[in-house]
């Protein structure tokens, strides 16, 4: 009964201290709970940068410059450091990489369901940038001010690399508007492809997603699924026209009453499905990962077998 | 980078100005697809890695390597006076007409493969651009000292994976001395002077690769033992990416580099 109370009390004491925007840092007392949902989105977008190398680098070698595969490289670092700067933000949380790895491998661990689709064309490396970049900063934007001391600041770092990512995207779309009629067809088939995933990424409807509150309660999540969504669809449309392509989704239209524009149903079945797996490359980047790290076993191994003797070495 | 176009090529030594300039875009040309090919290579390894730190140290040796192939190419182009830029010469030449060394264009392989290959090639280009430094070509001299900073800290990696790999396990053993035994044909083709750059060096403009060779020598033996690993029988491979004589590797690599510009041509991307 003592107990109880004592954990009613820390309960308290740790919601005031959010409510006060304070910071949780990792040796802080914090429920189970929290620290269980902090590990999973965290884990869960450290995965996210990790995959969407896969569908970038596979245009590394085919990009249409050597400027453009110099940036593209240079992007597809930048999500590799993302992945490292989250791991460890998650590791403060009493996981290990390897934990967490080891879930996304056996298919417990999720990834953005956004990278489960293909690149097929060059125009698709502008949409990702431009788009996919372009949502995810949105998100962390908002997660700069989350409640955990050590992903906000994570998240910190990582936008300000992240702006540049949306820029290079954009730019290759911008070309591509210029450029010739295929070109211009390549744009608007990347952007129709892409709009609607790109949409999925900030998650289901406020009204379908039962743990946001909490979340928010908590101060892990500071912004709604929804509101998050209207906030890329307000900043894009306009980027569209920029481009001169034709808009992805025939209802969108701005409403003047509602100061934001309205835009079409999201095909949530479709999200659903990739989410559970089957979405068009879920395999192949769940098996590319596995893949790479296997052969990559007896080069760890390697690793550790010469520390070990280089340790001997010195002690003797 | 600071470009130097009004620099006078017309050489003291050579009555004939335009044949020492062309011979200069050649030989930017050639190293210029050293650096393109092997930096290519390595960005295959991009999300392929053992691990993510390793992912993030190749892509940088990769950009190094791509910074320099653009370097050495628009300053072939520019040089040229053609109109051609450093993407024309990137995505629009075939097979025969890419002049770099066949050690680089050998696909990548496993870790061991690249891990060698890196060391062999780190190595002798810490030694090449060092010697590039004092060239009479300015703009040449400046690209090599980029490539110098680069090199030294490429080698220094490339060095510490050649002892992890060679004194790790008996499989990474394995896998490294087969790979330094299927590579150490190709080297000798690092240290072959043709009559271009032979004419190249009387000016001052090229570096002495047989020099460069003995201060690579030495160095490569040296590790080679430190690793644990055997210099492997001499043997010498025909060479010929100079000329153009390249491995069938070459056709497919270029088939996936210049596939956007050969299926769009003449379009800006
Ligand atoms: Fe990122
Ligand atoms: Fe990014």
């Amino acid at each position: 009964m003592a107990q109880r109370q004592t954990e009613q009390d820390l309960e308290r004491r740790f919601q005031a201290r959010v409510d006060a925007e304070e910071k949780i840092e990792p040796k802080d007392w914090m429920p189970a709970a929290y620290r269980k949902t902090l590990i999973r989105q965290i884990s869960q977008h450290a995965h996210s940068e990790v995959v969407g190398m896969q569908p970038e680098g596979n245009w590394i070698t085919r990009a249409p410059s050597l400027r453009r595969k110099a940036v593209l490289l240079a992007k597809v670092q930048d999500e590799a450091g993302h992945g490292l700067y989250l791991y460890s933000a998650a590791e403060t949380l009493g996981t290990t990489r390897e934990e967490l790895v080891e879930a996304l491998h056996r298919g417990k661990a999720k990834y953005s369901s956004i990278f489960n689709y293909p690149t097929l064309t060059w125009a698709d490396i502008g949409a990702v940038g431009w788009l996919v970049d372009g949502a995810a900063i949105i998100n962390q934007v908002a997660l700069q001010r989350t409640s955990y001391g050590p992903y906000a600041r994570a998240m910190i770092r990582i936008c300000k690399e992240e702006s540049f990512h949306q820029r290079q995207g954009y730019e290759i779309m911008l070309a591509l508007a210029k450029g010739s009629a295929q070109q211009k067809a390549m744009a608007q088939d990347a952007l129709n492809r892409f709009w609607w995933p790109s949409l999925m990424m900030f998650g289901p409807n406020d009204d379908e997603s039962p743990n946001s509150a909490q979340s928010m309660k908590w101060k892990i999540k500071r912004k709604s699924n929804d509101q998050l969504r209207q906030e890329f669809v307000d900043q894009t449309v306009p980027q569209i026209e920029v481009l001169g392509l034709e808009l992805p989704d025939p209802k969108l239209r701005w409403n003047e009453a509602r100061g934001h524009y309205d835009f079409g149903a999201i095909d949530w079945e479709e999200f659903y499905r990739v989410i559970k797996g089957n979405g068009p490359c879920n395999r192949q980047r769940l098996q590319h990962h596995i893949k790479a790290e296997r052969d990559g076993d007896w080069v760890r191994e390697a690793m550790r077998a010469y520390e070990d003797k280089r340790r001997g070495r010195e002690a003797a | 980078m600071a470009c130097n176009p009004v620099r006078d090529r017309s050489d003291k030594n050579h009555s004939d100005g335009n044949m020492s300039k062309q011979t200069i875009v050649e030989y930017a040309t050639r190293l210029g697809d050293d650096a393109l090919i092997l930096g290519h290579r390595l960005s295959e390894w991009c999300s392929n890695g053992p691990f993510l730190e390793e992912d993030i140290a190749t892509i940088n040796t990769s950009l190094d390597y791509i910074g320099r192939a653009r370097m050495f190419l628009s300053y072939a182009a520019e040089l040229e006076g053609a109109g051609r830029t450093e993407d024309d010469l990137a995505y629009t030449r075939d097979c025969r007409d890419f002049k770099n060394l066949l050690i680089n264009e050998l696909p990548r392989g496993d870790f061991a493969f690249t891990t060698v290959r890196q060391f062999l090639v780190d190595a002798f280009n810490l030694f090449f651009f060092e010697a590039l430094v004092g060239s009479t070509d300015t703009q040449l001299a400046a690209i090599a000292a980029k490539s110098v900073k680069e090199s030294r800290y490429h080698l220094r990696r490339s060095r510490d994976w050649m002892l992890r790999l060679g004194d790790g396990t008996e499989e990474s053993h394995r896998r490294t001395q087969t790979a330094l035994d299927d590579l150490w044909g190709y080297t000798d083709e690092l240290f072959h002077m043709d009559p271009l750059e032979s004419e190249l060096l009387d000016t001052g403009v090229a570096v002495d690769r047989a020099a460069v060779r003995l201060r690579w020598e030495p160095l490569v033996t040296e590790l080679i033992d430190a690793a644990t690993l055997q210099l492997p029988q001499p043997y010498t491979l025909p060479g010929g990416g100079r000329q153009g004589v390249h491995t069938e590797h070459l056709g497919h690599l270029l088939a996936e580099l210049q596939f956007v510009q050969r299926a769009y041509p003449g379009l800006q991307w």
